[in-house]
């Protein structure tokens, strides 16, 4: 393999993210068959990709048990009607599950190896709650390789807090209400509803169908914010408002190699064009993004003012407020998050990486202008993830007006 | 059937009441409905029918059910008017749609006006669908039989799971007819032919259920999606047409030459199917072609009201009682048999051994192998018999697999796992040995003596005897409680039953480890004592020997032949008696006489016929034109005739005193027992229950022992009981 093959991200959807727990609406679903219809809905989005062609899916879940569990990639492939001749297998990297699925199928089709690739991820936050099942090692606390906050994201974010006395709880929760503001925003305009697959969901009251994200709360006041409580800290920072929520959700993106694309007549939503991964201290996880953000841009030889359209995951505002500072960007830049983010989307933890790109690769269509764009998470125990994606629509004529 | 004719009246102003008081613990089957937003800001209110339990206990249609469904109806329809809703669908919980009317409470219906009311209450409920003032759909996720599929025709549109495994009207499986709406809706919907197909024929072909794929097939689903986005396709779906982005086609549905021409010539050719396959005795299949018939035209309301009047008849009558108490042993009793030990008594079988390699051990050896996928070893007297058995065994495994039955995997596994012998040895690490050798007293002692030497202690060992005692059998063995008798009916593969025959001196082991393998056999086994003919053979027996003893003293075939006619039985005496062969039947009015000389006939002439060959004449597709000349001078000479209504009272009082001798001798436990054995063993018909049912209602129970099998009797509301046993109806 002399040359690298190019590798393009043909399309994305998702199902509506729901609001984990008994009065979520996805309590009664299973977490595998939110993952299969979104990776079915992709395949009826494309219908000139054969089935056949598909070399692999890679499928993210962080609690890899019961209905999360079986080699997901491989049993949605199944449940999902793919031929029996298409592999598949699961992925674990806690928040950036799908977005690791995006870059090992990447890395793939960039090899060489593959044309064709579904990556995905799917968390059911009501039916696997974080840290459920877990069985860390002793050591960790004995030998003091973490601090005691590490396994608690809550904490991790408050320490951020701690770490920048100027990142104060006010200007976490203006963040926090402008995300909301934001989604609010892209709903009315329609710009988030055409990249979801939607569920039919059962209750007690029947069978409905959903077809828009739960936990968005678009009467949020600052005032309302700023009432709320502390729970990872008597007098913190850190609330149900300026965080994400607990989720329940499934994602699915099509990547192909530039020949296939091509061969198939398949349209390029964004190109990829480098990713890194990097972790920090596992008790200020949500600074992750920084270092695996420089790393990737150095890969690609690029600087951050050559980044046009940021997708940031809203785990906690702290913790993009941290990122937009450490490369000079305002709170309330234009390029980031457009559409609004996880704070008030929600976060089900694996399959939020897809979500990133999916409203990354509409802004693409919408910005001729801008030629780079990226998408990046902060992880648990400690890391951050990086994928730089290039606007197939970029337009120098729009850059220069 | 009453034939007045039936007027259509308003549903609304009938007082459904009287069936609301027989429903007091039925499950109540909930209409939960759910708005689903469409395209265009219209809305789908999508109602689900569950009644809160899973999937094992299907959705029902109870009184109180459709009368919540009705209610609900009426407000979809006030939201429909305010332009709150386009479109309404019906759906059900996972994996069921609806099982039907809740036929656990037919039983309890009081009268025939009351069991009118549930067919009208039906139609009222249900008939909403077609009177929203928006299109209505049904979505049929799963299971859909009888009225859960009459939900579905009640709609203006319907689409299909892919996956669904059951839709079916089976309502003339049971002695009843689709009466709430299916036997009008279906043929104006998929054409008299396919109609025909789904409410008479397949109902009496084992009770055959249609897929997902049929269903769509016959146009009884306007479009079919797969299983994993089924309800979110379906609901797209319906948003096109709604929009009218889609239009829907039925190729299907009759049009008008089809109503001139096809329709009536159609049904007649379904009559004179059923009248030569089951006889006329069975009332439901004649009611429902009478209503496919008049489907042809005319409005819905008659046609509904027309099914109103068949099913209050219906359910008043004998028959249904009959048909329900039938379906109930063969469905529950069957699967539960009575006096059945601790199923962990049973040893475990990791290899069967089958003595002979006729057609009988064959047979038995390709059962085993294919049920219980362990070795199984056949043997005979030399190389050649053995060679011949397995090569028939090899032979139906390679059909099975041109069939597409088995994989070819599954085929070589199968294959592999049958041998042949000559060496008893080889015997020696099996688990059960069952023999199928000549049926003589002597020769069965002697194998299994034989044999013994070389098993293991622990071996079970079973003999399919018809007629000799089992405990005999066993006379010349060392350990006689290993000893069961496990006797299957002809042909091996198909009849459902085994009669398990507990010995004295069988232990609880054996026995038990005989009922676990029936059931694996997916056989319905039922035990009895060691009384000469067990159960089936020993009424069957007393049934022909009555048949023959008539034609010997002078009666003529004719007559005999139809002097039963109202039991309404798959065969005549004489056709059952070519079927099992008349030199097998003369042996067993032979065993029967011998064991019971005062009430069993043997029959000379019956020894001549088999020597002759044949009774019945037959054309060259073997229909049955006559009685042979050769054996009608065989049997001349007779001086004593009877008539037709002598042979059936003889028959009825010897069966009421015969089975009535068998429970008190305990053959059995319960006349149910002989019931299922008759149903599942003899295939007699569920409209007569069996036997037993049929022996009450007749009077023969009361004018020979002076009682009744069954307190209250099975029968209908409708019927006049005898005086003496009236069932008393609160």
């Amino acid at each position: 393999m002399a040359e690298r093959t190019e590798v393009v991200f043909v399309d994305g959807v998702r199902t509506p993210f729901g609001r984990a727990g008994e009065k979520g609406m996805y309590w009664n679903t299973r977490a595998d068959d939110l993952v299969v219809k979104a990776i079915t809905g992709l395949m009826e989005r494309n219908p000139s990709v054969p089935g056949e062609r598909i070399d692999d899916v890679a499928i993210a879940a962080t609690t890899q048990a019961g209905d999360q569990g079986l080699t997901l990639g491989r049993t949605a492939a199944l449940l999902a009607g793919l031929p029996v001749t298409v592999p598949g297998f699961a992925i674990d990297r806690m928040c950036a599950g799908a977005m690791t699925s995006v870059t090992t199928m990447g890395a793939a089709i960039g090899f060489g190896a593959y044309d064709l690739a579904i990556a995905g991820g799917v968390e059911h936050m009501g039916r696997h709650p974080m840290g459920a099942g877990v069985d860390p090692n002793p050591r960790f606390l004995s030998e003091r390789l973490v601090s005691e906050d590490a396994l608690n994201m809550g904490a991790t974010a408050e320490r951020i807090h701690d770490r920048f006395p100027e990142y104060t709880k006010d200007r976490s929760d203006r963040y926090a209400l402008r995300s909301q503001q934001k989604v609010a925003a892209a709903y009315e305009a329609g710009k988030i509803q055409p990249d979801l697959v939607s569920i039919a969901t059962r209750s007690a009251a029947g069978w409905g169908l959903a077809t828009r994200d739960e936990a968005p709360r678009p009467e949020t006041t600052l005032e309302g914010l700023a009432g709320l409580k502390t729970p990872f800290r008597p007098h913190g920072r850190i609330t149900a408002g300026n965080a994400s929520g607990l989720n329940d959700g499934a994602t699915a993106c099509l990547l192909a190699s530039g020949g296939a694309a091509k061969e198939l007549g398949l349209s390029v939503k964004m190109k990829l064009v480098s990713f890194a991964f990097a972790g920090v201290e596992p008790e200020v996880m949500g600074l992750g993004p920084v270092p695996s953000t420089e790393k990737a841009l150095r890969k690609a030889g690029l600087s951050i003012t050559d980044i046009g359209l940021f997708e940031l995951n809203e785990a906690f505002a702290v913790q993009v407020i941290s990122f937009l500072d450490h490369f000079g960007i305002d709170d309330d830049d234009p390029r980031v998050n457009e559409y609004g983010g996880a704070i008030a989307i929600g976060h089900p933890l694996a399959s939020s990486g897809v979500r990133l790109m999916n409203q990354l690769a509409s802004q693409f269509a919408e910005h001729p202008e801008v030629r780079y764009g990226l998408t990046a998470m902060c992880i648990g125990l400690g890391q951050g993830g990086t994928v730089i994606w290039e606007n197939p629509h970029f337009n120098k004529k729009a850059a220069k007006r | 059937m009453t034939s007045t004719t039936s007027t259509p009246i308003d549903y609304a102003t009938v007082d459904f009441s009287p069936l609301v008081v027989v429903s007091g613990d039925e499950v109540v089957t909930h209409s939960l409905v759910r708005d689903v937003p469409l395209s265009g800001g219209r809305t789908l209110a999508l109602l689900t029918l569950d009644n809160g339990r899973d999937h094992t206990r299907p959705n029902t249609l109870g009184p109180v059910t459709l009368l919540e469904f009705s209610a609900v109806m009426d407000e979809l329809t006030a939201r429909a008017g305010r332009g709150e809703i386009h479109g309404v669908a019906v759906t059900g919980k996972p994996f069921i749609l609806a099982a039907g009317a809740d036929l656990s409470k037919v039983s309890e219906i009081p009268s025939r006006e009351v069991g009118k009311l549930l067919a009208q209450l039906g139609h009222f409920s249900l008939g909403k669908l077609s009177t929203l003032g928006v299109p209505s759909f049904v979505f049929i996720n799963g299971l859909a039989l009888g009225g859960g599929l009459e939900v579905a025709l009640n709609a203006d549109y319907r689409t299909v799971d892919e996956s669904v495994p059951a839709i079916a009207l089976p309502e003339v499986f049971l002695g009843l007819i689709p009466g709430w709406g299916g036997s009008y809706l279906l043929p104006n919907l998929v054409g008299i032919e396919n109609a025909l197909k789904v409410i008479v024929e397949n109902p009496l072909k084992n009770n055959r259920t249609l897929t997902g794929p049929d269903a769509l097939k016959l146009g009884i689903a306007d479009t079919m999606f797969r299983s994993v986005t089924f309800l979110e396709d379906s609901i797209r779906w319906a948003d096109g047409v709604i929009a009218g982005n889609v239009t829907v086609s039925r190729p299907n549905a009759p049009g008008k030459i089809e109503r001139l021409v096809k329709w009536d010539a159609a049904i007649g050719i379904a009559r004179k199917m059923l009248e030569s396959r089951i006889g006329t005795v069975a009332a439901s299949p004649y009611a429902a072609l009478d209503l496919i018939k008049a489907a042809k035209s005319g409005t819905k309301a008659e046609a509904f009201a027309r099914e109103d009047d068949a099913l209050a008849d219906l359910i008043s009558g004998d028959q249904l009682p009959a048909s329900i108490y039938s379906f109930n042993l063969v469905q529950k009793r069957a699967k539960r048999p009575a006096g059945a030990p601790d199923k962990a008594l049973a040893r475990p079988i990791g290899k069967v051994g089958v003595i002979g390699a006729g057609l009988m051990a064959s047979q038995f050896a390709l059962l085993f192998v294919r049920r219980l996928k362990v070795p199984v070893v056949i043997t005979d007297l030399d190389q050649a018999r053995v060679d011949k058995g397995v090569a028939y065994i090899h032979g139906e495994i390679q059909t099975l697999q041109d069939k597409g039955r088995i994989s070819s995997d599954e085929a070589n596994r199968l294959r592999a796992l049958v041998t042949g012998t000559t060496d008893k040895a080889d015997f020696a690490d099996a688990d059960w040995v069952i023999e199928a050798v000549f049926e003589e007293l002597g020769v069965k002692q002697d194998v299994f003596a034989e044999i013994e030497k070389h098993i293991s202690p622990t071996a079970v060992l079973a003999t399919n005897t018809s007629s000799l005692s089992v405990e005999q059998i066993g006379a010349k063995l060392a350990h006689p409680e290993r000893l069961v008798g496990f006797h299957f009916f002809n042909p091996v593969a198909v009849m459902p039953l085994i009669e398990v025959v507990n010995t004295p001196t069988t232990d609880e082991a054996t026995l038990s480890t005989a009922m676990v393998i029936a059931a694996k056999l997916r056989k319905n086994a039922v035990i009895t004592r060691d009384t000469p003919g067990f159960v089936v053979n020993r009424v069957l027996a007393k049934l022909l020997g009555e048949a023959m003893h008539a034609v010997d003293t002078g009666t003529p075939f004719e007559v005999v032949n139809g002097a039963l006619a109202s039991f309404g039985l798959p065969m005549t005496p004489f056709e059952l008696l070519e079927l099992v062969g008349l030199k097998v039947g003369a042996h067993v009015l032979d065993t029967h006489h011998a064991a019971f000389p005062d009430r069993f006939f043997e029959s000379t002439n019956l020894h001549r016929l088999a020597e002759h060959g044949k009774i019945l004449d037959r054309n060259s597709s073997g229909k049955i034109t006559g009685f042979d000349k050769g054996a009608v001078k065989i049997v001349a000479g007779g001086t004593t005739p009877i008539t037709a209504e002598q042979i059936l009272r003889r028959v009825e009082d010897g069966l009421a005193d015969e089975i009535k001798r068998m429970l008190d001798d305990d053959v059995v436990h319960a006349p149910e027992d002989i019931d299922l054995c008759m149903l599942l063993g003899a295939g007699w018909p569920f409209q007569m229950g069996g036997i037993t049912p049929y022996l009450d209602r007749v009077g023969a129970s009361e004018r020979v022992f002076g009682g009744t099998f069954h307190t209250p009797m099975v029968r209908g509301v409708g019927s006049a009981a005898p005086a003496s046993s009236t069932p008393v109806l609160s």
